[in-house]
């Protein structure tokens, strides 16, 4: 059942790899002094958190949501809200992101989760536009315009994110702490349950599992999850608005998903990776770069059963 | 006599007009095998909806160990017991014959609101699954992906999956549906086995097995029993023979 060490780094190489280049990124940034490319590299792992996220309900559960970014929303308005009455403690923003997210998830989930297939789909979509509109109408936190957030989470002497490349790696360390939680998930009885009841839920209840109640919990975890994502984006960018939640922020994390390969560890962060990718480079080129990352989706989805992660394997395997 | 495993008392279901099930009684005690035989469209697929729980009688009442789980869910009546095979096969193709049986043994075992360590290391789960393949002879190759196993195997896992419930009542749709004679025989030994210590109710078309196994039988017609006897009885029951076994009886005995 278990491998040696030597045989696991050898099957997991570029994983290993990845997660070496995210942590010496910071070196070879400041020594050629590209501070843009730290910053791509924090929205892309930011972006993955979101997505792996949305992957363990979407991948391993069969739940599609297309309201998913609602909670990147609510935990970016975690920090700026807070910072807008002068309150920067990280540890209440921190905790209003995952509480928010969650007590949103569990709510809509109650709702949600009794519906399936297309009605699933516009019933969360319809969930987070109805939070898109809320945020737009409130006058008092920008409205339309959004909110300046003037300092980044404060924890006091024990760790300060004001400097970027600090905050680098408090969302690299989020990142890893995502996908080891995903891992850890998806292989434990509660992963069984959700990827059981993904792949037959009439059987799932006919042999005794009250499935609705594992499905939730699964809903409001990954809620929770995307809200962390939401906190570090706040942080990030310093500013926050509803477009945040808008129904096409959502797309594009099902995007990502799709294109890395849903339902696999690594799949959601590959597809963020090649998203982010995309859009720094072509977008430099013309402004309908997404004209190719959608020509790329279709042609993932005809030939590329599991996604650029999958095709990868099947790269290796043959070989 | 035993006190019945399972009870039902006019147990009566329509849609739209039509009569699935009316004024439907029966029971089956402990170590019974109780079948309903009738032809299509007779409500007998409907009958064992009625008793997993997937739908909901209009009227009647349906006892269970001596309960009343006319209203239960579906799950909380397969945790008190009561397992059910599916007339079209219904598995979980995309994981390995052992961990399709290994997730009917962790309904079972505890809750499974366990998010951390691997279920992989969860070597009672394996080994109670890999124990229960082998009642059903499926053992040989358990980490053979589901889906790719042939029709009668998949019958044989559906039946593994019932059975690793540890059920007091097994509710059997077809179990036999699809199958060759060699396979058929091979099931009907397993279901032999299995009457000893459990009740099971048999909804089943080929008459060889039902006349094999069936202590008692039902005979269903548009929603309703018109005979309830021994096989022998049913045989020479005038309203069966007019109703529905005049050609049957040909072709089986």
């Amino acid at each position: 059942m278990s491998s040696s060490t030597p045989q696991y780094l050898a099957r997991h190489w570029p994983a290993f790899a990845g997660v070496l280049v995210l942590l010496a990124a910071p070196l070879a940034i400041t020594y050629w002094d590209q501070p843009f490319y730290l910053d791509v590299l924090m929205r892309l792992m930011i972006l993955a958190i979101a997505a792996s996220s949305l992957n363990l309900i979407l991948g391993y559960g069969g739940m599609i949501s297309l309201g998913h970014s609602v909670y990147i929303g609510i935990g970016a308005y975690a920090v700026g809200i807070p910072a807008y009455y002068d309150q920067y403690s990280g540890v209440l923003q921190l905790l209003l992101a995952l509480g928010g997210a969650g007590i949103f998830a569990l709510v809509t989930g109650l709702i949600c989760l009794r519906t399936r297939g297309a009605y699933f789909i516009m019933i969360t979509l319809a969930f987070a536009q109805m939070m898109y509109f809320t945020f737009v109408s409130i006058e008092e936190y920008g409205g339309d315009d959004g909110l300046v957030i003037y300092a980044r989470s404060d924890f006091g002497g024990l760790f300060d994110v004001e400097n970027s490349i600090r905050l680098y790696y408090l969302v690299a360390a989020c990142l890893l702490l995502t996908l080891l939680l995903v891992h850890r998930i998806v292989n434990s009885h509660f992963g069984m349950v959700i990827r059981g009841a993904k792949s037959n839920e009439p059987r799932m209840r006919a042999v005794g599992f009250p499935t609705f109640r594992y499905r939730l919990a699964c809903y409001v975890i990954s809620g929770m999850l995307c809200g962390l994502a939401g906190w570090l984006m706040g942080n990030f960018t310093g500013f926050i608005s509803p477009e945040m939640m808008d129904w096409t922020r959502s797309g594009e994390l099902i995007a990502m998903v799709i294109l890395g390969g849903s339902g696999t560890l690594l799949g959601p962060t590959i597809g963020a990776a090649v998203f982010i990718g995309m859009e720094t480079v072509l977008a430099e080129v013309t402004v309908y770069w997404h004209l190719y990352l959608g020509l790329l989706l279709i042609l993932v989805a005809k030939f590329g059963r599991g996604g650029l992660g999958g095709l990868w394997q099947r790269i290796r395997g043959v070989r | 006599m035993n006190a019945p495993l399972l009870e039902v008392s006019a147990l009566s279901r329509s849609f739209g007009g039509i009569a699935a099930a009316s004024e439907l009684s029966l029971q089956v005690v402990h170590g019974e095998v109780h079948a309903i035989i009738g032809p299509n469209g007779a409500g007998k697929t409907t009958l064992v909806s009625l008793l997993a729980g997937e739908l909901r009688p209009d009227s009647g009442s349906i006892r269970f160990c001596g309960e009343t789980i006319t209203a239960m869910p579906v799950h909380a009546r397969a945790q008190r017991g009561l397992a059910r095979t599916f007339q079209i096969t219904s598995i979980f193709p995309e994981f390995s014959a052992v961990g399709n049986v290994a997730m009917a043994v962790q309904a079972h075992a505890n809750h499974s609101f366990r998010f951390w360590r691997p279920v992989a290391a969860d070597m009672a789960l394996r080994q109670r699954a890999l124990e229960v393949l082998q009642q059903v002879g499926l053992a040989d190759a358990p980490d053979r992906n589901a889906g790719e196993m042939s029709h009668g195997e998949h019958r044989l896992l559906e039946m593994a999956m019932a059975l690793a419930t540890r059920p007091a009542l097994l509710l059997l749709d077809e179990p036999a549906a699809g199958l060759g004679p060699e396979e058929t025989t091979a099931m009907v030994a397993i279901l032999r086995k299995l009457r000893q210590d459990k009740g099971i109710l048999l909804v089943e078309h080929d008459m060889d097995v039902v006349f094999a196994i069936a202590d008692r039988i039902t005979v269903m017609v548009s929603g309703r029993a018109i005979a309830t006897g021994s096989p022998q009885a049913i045989r020479e029951d005038d309203n069966v023979r007019k109703a529905y076994l005049g050609e049957g009886l040909h072709e089986s005995a």
